[in-house]
């Protein structure tokens, strides 16, 4: 290789750059959706019931994790009445199955007021809150979206992932349910990927 | 005979079933305002989604603001899903409602935002509210609550039925 073509010197660089190119393409997008291997976060929350709950809580059991908040008109009620529908289809198969409501709004979320939301779905769903610094590591961790859109008055709105993760026992993505999935494609995934 | 004769009393009764059903509707000017309804809020939850249907039979307007006594204050919002992520926008300027168009706010578009609503909407009630238009000034109605589970949009005709008479 000693003749210095420089054709093939171009050629060289426009393959790079090419390289370059994709690779960037990859990281960005694998950047803008949840993470599918381990969780390896560390935090500290607190259920719906004042109990302290931390990184522990993915492992050990296949779970059903959302994102949302109770100023939520929309997305977050139906996405947990679909889920204690599955819970309810499922029955005793479905009884090794956890599921966790994180509030990407923790400020206005207080354990209470969780409470009060979750349990008027199912007993089956935990609701988690704490400091945002600390719900941010669970979302950062997840690679989920949430973030604050100043609205009047000193008020705000959340935009935030609406797609329901399946995590495995062994504490690593399975699958995602997207908004507004079928009921029985939804169920057919659960059963697939975490019993 | 006689069983033909229960055959067009029963058509009849579902005549006016149905035109119960369509009755919860509103005028002001040349808007009619068809069937708003909001969704049964949950314990804890301090907003309330509000749908509805607007059809200008006239010249363009503007949907300004909503105010309602049960709610602290009332947005227009425009919900969009993005890539898998729910983003809401306050529509600070309302919302248009061109020339002879029907503009619908329902689940996932437009809707109204009632918000710091201290006593939860509950499933049968009617919300009453005053929608304010650029043109067309503003108009009272009332909105049937819903199932908390949604589905409101779908709601059986005979739900809309049973609330009609509240609509007036």
């Amino acid at each position: 290789m000693t003749v210095r073509n420089p054709a093939a010197i171009a050629f060289a660089g426009i393959s790079a750059l090419f390289v370059a190119i994709l690779i960037g393409v990859m990281a960005w997008v694998g950047i803008d959706s949840p993470r599918t291997g381990r969780f390896d976060a560390s935090f500290s929350l607190v259920d719906d019931r004042g109990n302290p709950v931390d990184q522990s809580m993915f492992k050990g059991s296949p779970s059903l994790v959302y994102f949302g908040y109770t100023h939520c008109p929309e997305v977050c009620p139906t996405t947990l009445f679909e889920v204690a529908g599955y819970l309810k289809e499922l029955g005793e198969e479905g009884m090794p199955l956890k599921t966790y409501f994180f509030s990407v709004d923790p400020e206005r979320d207080t354990p209470e007021v969780m409470h009060g939301y979750v349990t008027a779905f199912t007993d089956r769903i935990t609701g988690v809150t704490g400091t945002p610094a600390e719900i941010r590591k669970v979302i950062d961790g997840w690679r989920v979206h949430a973030a604050k859109l100043p609205g009047a008055d000193g008020d705000y709105h959340m935009s935030h992932t609406m797609s329901l993760l399946l995590i495995g026992a062994d504490g690593r993505l399975k699958g995602l349910l997207p908004y507004g999935a079928d009921q029985d494609q939804a169920l057919e995934k659960i059963r697939d990927t975490l019993l | 005979m006689i069983q033909n004769l229960f055959r067009l009393l029963a058509i009849l009764v579902s005549i006016v079933l149905a035109g119960a059903a369509h009755a919860h509707g509103f005028q002001v000017g040349e808007l009619k305002i068809g069937h708003p309804h909001a969704r049964a809020m949950l314990p804890g939850a301090k907003v309330g989604g509000g749908y509805l249907t607007i059809t200008n039979n006239g010249s363009a307007d503007r949907l300004l603001s909503v105010k309602a006594d049960r709610a602290a204050s009332a947005q227009l919002h425009e919900m969009k899903m993005d890539g898998g992520i729910m983003v809401m926008r306050e529509l600070k300027d309302g919302i248009a409602v061109p020339a002879n168009a029907t503009v619908e706010l329902k689940p996932g578009g437009y809707h109204v935002m009632f918000m710091n609503v201290s006593q939860p909407f509950q499933e049968g009630e009617m919300i009453k509210a005053t929608l304010t238009f650029e043109k067309a000034g503003t108009v009272e109605v009332e909105f049937v609550v819903g199932p908390a589970a949604g589905g409101a949009a779908e709601m059986k005709h005979d739900d809309h039925a049973a609330h009609a008479e509240g609509g007036k």
